[in-house]
This record gives structure tokens, C-alpha cells and sequence, in this order.
């Protein structure tokens, strides 16, 4: 009997070491063959260099060079860092509060509200702009109109010390459902007990709230900032929307992102624009990191 | 991206109201209409074309009903920008271009310049070079050399208010200097009131300035002149930015449905444009109508009788394409055929190239409610015959426009003068076109 189960043994544990393997092969022949493969070829993109007169030529890291020089390159980043620090503190403060009321059980018709904060996000970007784009119309945009209604100046929400606000505002209106969403779900996880504890103890909604519920979803918080870092620096749809609208402070390198579009698609320089590309990564990932150790020491 | 702009306004659907109806008075036309008869393919073929224009299809079918061994397909790839983009990466690619394409005459030197465009010279086409208008045959040849056949254009003239005109004592004005005492004049009168908007856009910015004698590039093969910040510049520069510090004119963006707003409304007076706006203006303005008129463009000197002009179109053969005497020979039918031609401006709305349809008085002659009555087109055909032929574009013209206008934009938002964003305009493209390989001079 030992021997017969001994002589199947092995084969049961090789198919148990290749079925995930197997599960994840779709996967993986996906994540190849749309990211990994792309990648690579853009990296080799970015080592050479074509010309409209002389052709491709390798270049080694000659945009790369350049591209850590290019004024153009940082003052996006600049202008991001800028956005990032007015976006996301109100993003998520925003988030976190309308989470922490939804879940403290006073409010009626809760999947109601919890749908009608989250509905934004459903709203693709590109309508999203079209849409605030006409509420910020300077002449005869309905701001503008009450403004002249109540003979007030009429609000230039396209102005140079305007325009970064503006486009925080409709960013914040997409994705302050978005992040609400996982802290309620976070919230939702914690036991109920701990309620009742901080009940027995004397602890107010409030202090419950803030002093035990939030500890317990700083995980959530951490990973949000780390989306909403990514997401910021990589800032095109809505800027690159409003353009047309506000042209006078809007130029073809505004975001990172957006200065790598042009330099692809109006002055064709595909090799220096994946340079650009790559080192936008770069600057994310250092970001990132520099966000992890800092939220680490945080923790600890 | 100013081109696609450009192109989205001026081919913005039909109208209700048709240019024209009857059909006569072809005559001088009737000669053409197609290459002289030559050993064409005797199998069936199919020619493919990248055009975003209304009604092209239904016009392409008509070479295929005197063809019947030629199946034209137009596929619409999108307008202006992203289509280039796509034709852009099929030349990159090596395969996926069309046969025939719609190249904007801005555009035909950049697409020189990546080798993609076929002399149909040789396959003939020099033999329908009278039918056009001068300066869009020196728009798409080189000597003999033809690399496609013009389509339809945008030769200047002004629209203009005339209630608010009248209402400020205003006459059209003959030339810059007066159109400047007015702007001043209307700004005192009526504050809130501006006779024109300086819109930040390089295509209109390239065809103001092409009238006044800028000449910003000078191409042969590899070696490229570059003067974009010449005395003709600077004195342009000079004049907008003195009505611009004197809030004499608006410095909104164009193109915006608020822009249009305050041309409807009178908060803009005159617009200085193109053969294409008539119509545009027509379909997108809702309460002034009958309000508008047309006059020619202002002169920089007294008298002057030189104009420019902005956007138009041609078709263009690619050397990809493995038939290109028929790609020829179909560029030719669709921009010459009498009937054809006839009907991108009656149908489509396009502004004609041909000598024959400008010449056309039924044609030109048509009169618009829209315009209390005007002829406007007759305007607009003056003007296509006084269009300047020494105009080149650049073989990276997208790279110049989007340099134009971020600096523009610049210096209209106040961070100095436009004085100066030419001379950075000049730094930057010498710079990019010498990291393009180009020998400038």
C-alpha cells in the first residue's frame, strides 16, 4: 500500500507543480506579448536614433544624455510635483471622509450615495473634460454666467495661476469615488467587535472612528498614495483635453507624458520620446520608493 | 493639431441650404477630366485613398463607372492629425499605405521629405498643370517633377459684422494699418467689443504672414534655409503685439465653441481667413445670420493686391502603391473631372483650385442670405488669383506649428514679446533640424 501511494507520489507532485504554471500561462503569454515584448522594443527604440535625412543610426545612450538635461523633461515633472501636492491631500482626505461617514452606519440610503460618489469614475476622462471644460468656459460657461448674473468678475479658471487647480478639480471628481470605494471596503472589514469594545470603553463615534478605524486601514491609505503618485505622474488624458481651451498656458510639454506624445507624433522623434519615456519610469519608480521607505518609517 | 482643428471646422457637414443647384456652364472644364488616354491595367484592380472629406466615396465610384476595371475604396482614418499619424507609421512600417492619400499642402514637403510621395510626373500628370491655379502647382511640383494634384484650397478674404460695423461707423478696412486704427478705435468706443481675436494658431499665423512676405523656408534635398525670425517677422510681430498690449484685439484660443459664441454674438467683429469659412461660418453661427459680409484681405501697402492662403488639400500617390499610373490617373479624374470637381464645392463644400470653377460664374457667383445676399465667393476667387506662389512649407511643419504656437502662447499670456518667441522659434528649429540630419543654412 506504502508502495503503491510511493510510486504515484512523485507524478501527483509534478502535476502539482506544473498546474499553476499552466493556470498562469495565458497570463503570462499575455503580459509578454503586450508589455514585456513592447518594452523591449522601445528600449531598443530609445538607443537608436532615426533621422529625416541620414536614417537610423545606434546611438547608445545618447537620448538618455539628453533627456536628463532637457528643461522641457523636468519642468513637467516640476509642474506635477506642484499638482500632486495640491491633488492628492484633498483627493483622499475627500475619499476618507465620505468612506468613514458611509460606514459608520448614519446615513440612510447608503448604496445610494456609495453609487452616486463612485459614478465619476465610470465617467471615461475624456467626457469627464469635455464636460468641466464647458463648466469653466470663460464667456458663457454657467460659472461664468453667475458670476455676470450676480455682477461679480467672471471666474478665468484657464488662467496661467488657475489652470493647475482647474484640472486638479476635475481629478479630483474622477477618482475621489474611485479611492472611496476601497477604504469602505477596508472599513467594512474591520470586526465589529472592536466596536463594541470601544463602545464598553466610552469611546464617541468620532473617537472610534478616528483613533481605531483609521489605524486599522492605514495599509489602504499607503497603497492609494502609491496609485494616486503613479497616476499623477503620468498626467495626459485630462491636460492634453483642455488644450484647445486654454492653449496660452497649456504647451506641448506640459506633463511628461505629454511631451513624450508630441515628441512621438508632431516632431516624430519616436527614439528620443521612448528615452523620455523610460526615464519618466525611472522617476516614478524613484517616487514610489522614496514613498515606501518614508511611509515604512512611518509604520514602524 | 491646428490642422486637424482646422480641417474638423471647415468640413463640418452639410448644410441645409445647397451652394447650388443647376449643373451647366461646364465649357472650359469639359476638356478635361483624367490623364490623356495611356496603357492602363486591362485587370481589375483596387485603389485604396485616406480622406476624411464628406461625400468621397459616392465621387471616387464615378471613376469606377467610366472604370469599370478599378474599384476605388476610401477608407477615413480620421481627420488631420491622426490621420497622418497612421500614414506616418504605415510608412515606418514599410506596408499598410494606401494608394492615393489626402495631403494638406502644409504637409506635402514632410511627406517629401520620408520619400513617400510618387512623382506622377512621369505618369503624366504635368499635362493637367494649366487647369490649377498657379501657386497650388508650385505648392505640389518641383520642375517636373509632381508629387500630387491639388484639390481644394483657402485663399484669404475678410467676414466681417456688418451691423456692428455700421453701428461703430466701420468700413472694411483696405489695409493693416487701417484694420489696426479700428481695432484701437472699436476697443475705445465699445470696451468689451474687439474687431478681431488673435487666436494662437499657426495655420492662420503661416498664412498672415505669407502675405506679408515671410518666407520662412527654403528646401533642396538635404540643405534647408531657415529665416523665420526675419525683418518681415518682426515688424508682423511688432504690429500684433502693439494691439495686443493695447487690448486693441482678444487673445482668447480659437476654435472653441465660446469663440465662435462671440462672433455670434458681436463680441468679435472680422475674422481675416480662408475660402473654406464662408460656409463654416454659416453652419456654426445661430443668431447673426444675414449680419455677415465678406471684403477682401487688408493690404500691408495702399493698394497692394497680394493675398495668401490657408489649408486646402491635394491628392497625393504613394511609392508604395503597385499601381501608379492608375493612382495618377485617379488623383487626376477626382481634382480635373469636370462634374467631380464641380461637385466637392457644391456638395462638400470645398473651395475650388481649378481656374475653370473660379472662373465659373454661376459657381462664384452665388448669392447667400446668410450674407444679406453677398457673392462672397467672388471675394474669395479674387483672392486665389492674388495668392503669392513663393510660399514653402518646411519638410517638418508639424514640429514648426507646435513650436509657433507654444511660444505664441507664451508671450500672448504675458512672458515676453512676440519679438522674441520668433527668435525661439528660430533657435529651436534650427536646433531640430539640424538634429535631423538637415545642413542648415
Amino acid at each position: 500500500m506504502t508502495r503503491f501511494l510511493a510510486g504515484h507520489r512523485p507524478r501527483v507532485i509534478i502535476g502539482k507543480k506544473i498546474a499553476p504554471y499552466v493556470l498562469l500561462l495565458p497570463f503570462v503569454l499575455v503580459f509578454v506579448a503586450f508589455l514585456i515584448v513592447p518594452m523591449i522594443y522601445a528600449f531598443n527604440l530609445s538607443l537608436h536614433k532615426t533621422a529625416l535625412v541620414g536614417g537610423t543610426r545606434f546611438v547608445g545612450f545618447d537620448n538618455y544624455a539628453r533627456a536628463f538635461v532637457d528643461p522641457n523633461f523636468w519642468s513637467g515633472v516640476w509642474l506635477l510635483v506642484r499638482f500632486g501636492f495640491i491633488q492628492m491631500p484633498i483627493m483622499l482626505s475627500l475619499a476618507l471622509a465620505f468612506a468613514l461617514i458611509l460606514d459608520s452606519g448614519l446615513v440612510y440610503a447608503r448604496g445610494l450615495f456609495r453609487i452616486a460618489f463612485f459614478l465619476p469614475y465610470a465617467v471615461p476622462a475624456v467626457i469627464a473634460t469635455l464636460m468641466w471644460g464647458y463648466i469653466y468656459g470663460p464667456a458663457y460657461g454657467p460659472l461664468a454666467q453667475i458670476a455676470a448674473f450676480l455682477s461679480l468678475p467672471k471666474p478665468d479658471f484657464f488662467s496661467e495661476n488657475a489652470i493647475l487647480g482647474s484640472i486638479a478639480n476635475i481629478t479630483i471628481w474622477e477618482y475621489t469615488g474611485y479611492n472611496m470605494i476601497i477604504y469602505f471596503a477596508a472599513l467594512q472589514a474591520i470586526p465589529a467587535d472592536l466596536e463594541e469594545a470601544s463602545k464598553m470603553d466610552g469611546a464617541s463615534a468620532f473617537t472610534y472612528a478616528v483613533r481605531v478605524k483609521l489605524p486599522m486601514i492605514v495599509p489602504m491609505i499607503i497603497v492609494t498614495i502609491m496609485f494616486s503618485i503613479i497616476g499623477t505622474l503620468q498626467l495626459f488624458s485630462e491636460p492634453y483635453l483642455i488644450t484647445n481651451l486654454a492653449r496660452s498656458v497649456i504647451n506641448s510639454h506640459f506633463t511628461p507624458n505629454y511631451y513624450a506624445y508630441t515628441l512621438a507624433f508632431t516632431a516624430q522623434q519616436y527614439n528620443y520620446s521612448a528615452a523620455i519615456s523610460f526615464v519618466l519610469g525611472a522617476v516614478v519608480a524613484v517616487f514610489s520608493y522614496a514613498f515606501m521607505l518614508a511611509s515604512n518609517r512611518g509604520t514602524r | 493639431m491646428a490642422k486637424d482643428r482646422i480641417e474638423a471646422r471647415r468640413r463640418q457637414g452639410p448644410s441645409r441650404r445647397q451652394l447650388l443647384q443647376g449643373g451647366a456652364a461646364l465649357g472650359a472644364a469639359a476638356a478635361m477630366g483624367g490623364l490623356a488616354p495611356q496603357a492602363l491595367a486591362q485587370e481589375k484592380i483596387k485603389l485604396t485613398i485616406w480622406a476624411w472629406t464628406p461625400k468621397t466615396q459616392e465621387l471616387a465610384n464615378l471613376y469606377s463607372k467610366k472604370n469599370p476595371n478599378v474599384e476605388v475604396v476610401v477608407e477615413n482614418v480620421g481627420q488631420g492629425a491622426p490621420h497622418y499619424v497612421k500614414l506616418r507609421n504605415a510608412i515606418t512600417a514599410g506596408t499598410g499605405l494606401p494608394d492615393l492619400g489626402q495631403i494638406e499642402f502644409n504637409s506635402i514637403p514632410s511627406f517629401r521629405a520620408l520619400n513617400a510621395l510618387a512623382n506622377i510626373g512621369k505618369d503624366g500628370a504635368n499635362s493637367v498643370k494649366d487647369a490649377f491655379v498657379d501657386w497650388t502647382w508650385s505648392a505640389v511640383s518641383d520642375g517636373d517633377a509632381v508629387y500630387g494634384l491639388p484639390w481644394d484650397s483657402g485663399p484669404m478674404a475678410t467676414l466681417y459684422r456688418a451691423d456692428v460695423y455700421e453701428k461703430h461707423g466701420l468700413q472694411p478696412a483696405e489695409t493693416w494699418d487701417d484694420f489696426a486704427e479700428q481695432a484701437t478705435k472699436l476697443a475705445q468706443d465699445a470696451p468689451g467689443t474687439y474687431l478681431t481675436d488673435f487666436a494662437n494658431d499657426s495655420g492662420w499665423t503661416a498664412a498672415v504672414l505669407w502675405q506679408a512676405g515671410w518666407r520662412p523656408f527654403k528646401t533642396e534635398g538635404s540643405k534647408i534655409q531657415i529665416r523665420i525670425n526675419d525683418d518681415v517677422a518682426k515688424k508682423w510681430a511688432n504690429y500684433w503685439q502693439k494691439l495686443i498690449d493695447a487690448k486693441a484685439v482678444d487673445t482668447k484660443p480659437g476654435w472653441t465653441s465660446e469663440w465662435f459664441a462671440a462672433f455670434d454674438d458681436g463680441t468679435y467683429a472680422a475674422w481675416v481667413t480662408a475660402g473654406w469659412a464662408p460656409v463654416l461660418m454659416q453652419q456654426a453661427m445661430k443668431k447673426s445670420f444675414g449680419k455677415w459680409r465678406a471684403a477682401p484681405m487688408p493690404q500691408w501697402e495702399k493698394g497692394g493686391k497680394v493675398t495668401s492662403n490657408w489649408g486646402g488639400s491635394t491628392f497625393a500617390a504613394f511609392t508604395t502603391t503597385p499601381h501608379p499610373k492608375e493612382a495618377a490617373d485617379l488623383a487626376a479624374f477626382l481634382t480635373t473631372d469636370p462634374e467631380v470637381s464641380r461637385k466637392w464645392n457644391t456638395e462638400a463644400y470645398l473651395f475650388p483650385v481649378l481656374k475653370s470653377l473660379l472662373a465659373d460664374k454661376d459657381l462664384m457667383g452665388h448669392k447667400y442670405d446668410f450674407y444679406g445676399g453677398q457673392a462672397v465667393n467672388e471675394i474669395f476667387a479674387a483672392s486665389a488669383a492674388e495668392v503669392d506662389p513663393s510660399f514653402e512649407f518646411s519638410p517638418f511643419q508639424d514640429y514648426v506649428n507646435s513650436q509657433i504656437e507654444d511660444n505664441f502662447a507664451a508671450a500672448v499670456s504675458g512672458k515676453g514679446t512676440l519679438a522674441e518667441a520668433f527668435d525661439r522659434i528660430q533657435d529651436t528649429v534650427v536646433t531640430y533640424a539640424k538634429d535631423q540630419g538637415f545642413e542648415v543654412t
